[in-house]
């Protein structure tokens, strides 16, 4: 992972110290909170329902132990002994006071860690899979160029108040994880006939109110150019962005409206003029960046050592090893992912304990490294086969190997009308009730890979479009209804749900789910089948027909 | 308005001219973008110096041919969460080479000053006398910036470079 | 759903107005002596517009103690308890309807 040189850890103490006296200048009324406002955002500090709530940076969804010890230690201190992980590989705390936010960012930031950016009309975290780096599938390291595009995108003079909020994904690997179809800016990295790396440059991508998927307007992008054609991007933006309507102002809506085509000449014209400018990376600059990256001294381990034979025999872990435990690219190691959806809890939460016993591990199994996934589990990317048992009983003895990922109870949600100001509707407890009805791991199984996304309004924090079931929180008549979309999907066939039919009741939505389920295991043309699949050969009709016949 | 220039407040030594009114003799005059394009020609043989406010509306590019002889362009912040300009700015002076006093107007934020100024900008006209010497202190804040702009302060990707042995690439 | 700080002014039934403490961002309601106050009980009620905006008013003049006041409505029981006056009302009087991360 990265190691901050004396010129990153300067910049977040200035930044620190800089908030500390903004937040001395609100609380003494000199500034007014119209003013303070964007400030506050650009550190990540929103004012919710019951408190304010400090949203951390995460870049690339890696941490090492000792980040995640601090932030255990800020969620004892300054919180309530918990965070949550989001959907862009930051963590959000939800108690935090204003007038101790100086002193939980000073925290945080000899820890390197900080809330730039998190919020606000600005660039957010530059987010990719959370297996980047350790990926059988992956072509190089994608967080090299996250790094070299987060460090271009602090601060930026010109760019830090744009129409609207600036998300940008990356991918290194045959398969996208990291749904970067549905950014601003995707940028997807191919090897080209020459055997060269490059990105192909995705944009316009992006849920909410008005969804698109991202148009490719560059297939092959030398690595030379990533900042320079970054910059012609949001420049071309930052000028030609609606910024008097603000369900209009995402870079989507200006790419839509221009047509891709359009857009990408426009691009292109600001970009021949600055190509071969200051912003041309230098290979050495590059190395420089890219040997701040420290990886693992891996040992020669061989696959399948007799420890993990063994352990087979045990038919709770062989379940947990079958889900939760995937390839890793060297040989004798794993991957492993930690289930953050336990049966009946929120989705995505650790408390302070659960943070400082991964941290634990981590020093212990994975070289000190902890990864954060969109979909809000977290990862352990560097673990010796030989030690899958051992650091199994210490996950299941703090809860966090519950072998449901990528299954039905694996839900991705944002936080709702529990906490968020912008809800319409609770999305926290819909979830923990789908977790109840599918707490039977065979049924699970059985239903085989599902992603549930649910969002409490319309701003698609929990991703519902691209759910395999999305359930949207909606508001009718001071009740709350949901509204279920099916076969949406955020890898490279990226595609939006279909409506299912009128929006149901609180008190309905969990049936909703197994409905759908059930419909499922008899619509499917073989148990193989994944449900995403099953959709897309039958389409939704049939699905409608059942859950509605007797709604 | 208070002006806030090289870090202090200064007189404006422009006016300001509005509509069809005439342009003073003798003075420094500011024109709106439409009137100075209407009277480029007469207004290049002045003596004094002339400025142009340019909303943020407006390709910069329509001034490039001016930019020679103008003494000072204003560019426009509508509100302080309009942040347009600031790419007007930076075009200003590192594409079209502009020399002359740029000017940020409208709604800026002493916390955006250092932002402002890494732009390109080098005057600020405030809208609260008060946050005068705040502006100026704010240029202070920050010593490391990753990204090089217009204000040709050193950016981290030269600095890091000429501190060590230039690498090979791997 | 439209936050309810921009919505145009309607008074239908009971309302208090409520916002949230700057330093800590605790929800609080507006109490007849010009305070604000963390229970509900203790809150003004109105039943008019014009009271309504007046009280308000009032509570946005002063911009250090509390920040996005609104009017939020209420429920009186017949024992004239004050009660919040939907679901939004009732989660920032008591809290998230969900037990937290560790205490469930």
């Amino acid at each position: 992972m990265y190691i901050y040189d004396d010129f990153d850890r300067t910049l977040v103490q200035e930044r620190v110290r800089e908030f500390g006296d903004q937040v001395s200048r609100r609380l003494s009324g000199e500034l007014t909170e119209e003013e303070f406002k964007p400030l506050r955002l650009m550190n990540g500090v929103y004012l919710q329902l019951h408190a304010y709530m400090l949203r951390i940076a995460i870049p690339y969804g890696t941490l090492s132990s000792d980040q995640m010890r601090m932030l255990a230690h800020v969620a004892r201190r300054y919180d309530r002994n918990y965070g949550h992980f989001t959907t862009r590989q930051n963590i959000q705390f939800n108690w935090i006071k204003l007038k101790e936010l100086p002193d939980a960012m000073a925290d945080l930031a000899r820890a390197g860690l900080h809330g730039m950016q998190t919020s606000g009309n600005c660039v957010r975290n530059v987010t990719t899979d959370q297996w980047a780096g350790v990926a059988p599938d992956e072509i190089e390291d994608p967080r090299i160029w996250a790094e070299l595009l987060r460090q271009h995108l602090t601060l930026h003079p010109e760019f830090s108040f744009l129409p609207r909020k600036f998300k940008v994904a990356l991918t290194a690997a045959a398969h996208d994880r990291a749904a970067v179809k549905i950014h601003d800016i995707g940028l997807r990295m191919h090897r080209n006939g020459a055997g060269e790396t490059g990105f192909e440059v995705i944009v316009g991508g992006g849920l909410g109110r008005t969804p698109f998927i991202g148009k490719t307007i560059k297939p092959f992008l030398p690595k030379r150019d990533l900042l320079s054609y970054v910059e012609a991007i949001m420049r071309t933006y930052n000028q030609y962005g609606r910024r008097d309507n603000i369900y209009k102002a995402r870079m989507k809506i200006l790419v839509h409206e221009l047509g891709a085509e359009k857009f990408a000449g426009e691009v292109e014209e600001e970009w021949q003029s600055i190509k071969d400018g200051p912003l041309a990376l230098d290979p050495a600059v590059v190395a420089d960046i890219a040997a701040r990256f420290r990886y693992p001294q891996y040992e020669l381990l061989a696959d399948n050592p007799s420890e993990l034979a063994r352990a087979r025999e045990d038919n709770r872990f062989r379940l947990w090893l079958d889900n939760s435990v995937t390839n890793h690219k060297v040989a004798g190691y794993a991957i492993v992912t930690l289930s953050l959806k336990p049966e009946g809890g929120p989705p995505g939460d650790a408390t302070a304990a659960q943070m400082d016993t991964i941290a634990e591990l981590a020093d212990r199994y994975s070289h000190g490294e902890i990864r954060v996934g969109h979909e809000q589990n977290l990862a352990l990317p560097h673990v010796a086969q030989r030690d899958l048992p051992t650091l199994w009983r210490a996950l299941d003895g703090i809860g966090v190997a519950t072998p449901n990922v990528n299954l039905i109870s694996d839900i991705i949600a944002c936080p709702g009308l529990d906490y968020c100001s912008l809800a319409n509707a609770r999305s926290i407890p819909v979830a923990e009730e789908i977790t109840r009805r599918f707490r039977d791991l065979d049924l699970a199984r059985n239903v085989g890979p599902l992603h549930i996304n649910i969002s409490g309004c319309i701003n698609a924090c929990g991703h519902h479009h691209i759910g395999h079931i999305g359930i949207l929180g909606v508001e009718k008549n001071g009740e709350e209804y949901y509204q279920v979309t099916l076969g949406g999907r955020a890898d490279d066939s990226a595609e939006l749900g279909t409506i299912l039919g009128p929006a149901v009741p609180y008190a309905e939505i969990a049936d909703v789910v197994e409905d759908i389920a059930t419909a499922y295991l008899e619509l499917r043309a073989r148990p193989g089948e994944l449900f995403v699949d099953t959709v897309q050969r039958v389409g939704v009709d049939p699905f409608r027909e059942r859950v509605y016949a007797a709604r | 308005m208070p002006l806030v220039k090289a870090g202090r407040i200064v007189e404006d030594r422009f006016v300001r001219v509005v509509d069809d009114a005439p342009v003073p003799d003798g003075a420094a005059a500011i024109l709106p973008a439409a009137r100075f394009l209407a009277d480029a020609h007469e207004l290049v043989l002045r003596q004094a110096p002339i400025g142009v406010v340019w909303p943020n509306d407006r390709k910069v590019a329509e001034l490039a041919p001016y930019l020679d002889w103008i003494a000072l362009v204003a560019l426009v912040f509508p509100n302080f969460r309009d942040g347009c300009a600031y790419s007007q700015a930076r075009l200003l002076r590192e594409r079209y080479h502009f020399r002359g006093e740029l000017r940020a107007t409208g709604q800026i934020l002493r916390d955006q000053c250092l932002f402002l100024q890494r732009a390109g900008f080098d005057a600020f006209e405030l809208t609260k006398a008060a946050d005068a010497p705040a502006f100026v202190a704010a240029v202070q804040r920050y010593s490391v910036f990753y990204q090089p702009a217009a204000d040709g302060r050193a950016s981290t990707l030269t600095a890091r470079l000429a501190r060590v042995p230039q690498h090979s690439p791997s | 759903m439209t936050s309810p700080l921009q919505q145009k002014l309607k008074v239908t039934g009971p309302v208090v107005v409520t916002a949230n403490r700057l330093g800590d961002g605790a929800v609080v309601y507006r109490a007849a002596d010009g305070t604000w106050t963390k229970d509900l009980a203790v809150a003004v009620v109105v039943t008019t517009t014009p009271a309504a905006l007046e009280l308000l008013a009032a509570a946005t003049t002063e911009k250090v103690a509390v920040v996005d006041a609104y009017v939020a409505p209420v429920e009186l029981t017949t024992q004239q308890q004050v009660l919040p006056g939907n679901l939004r009302e009732r989660i920032r009087s008591s809290g998230p309807t969900v037990a937290l991360p560790g205490q469930g």
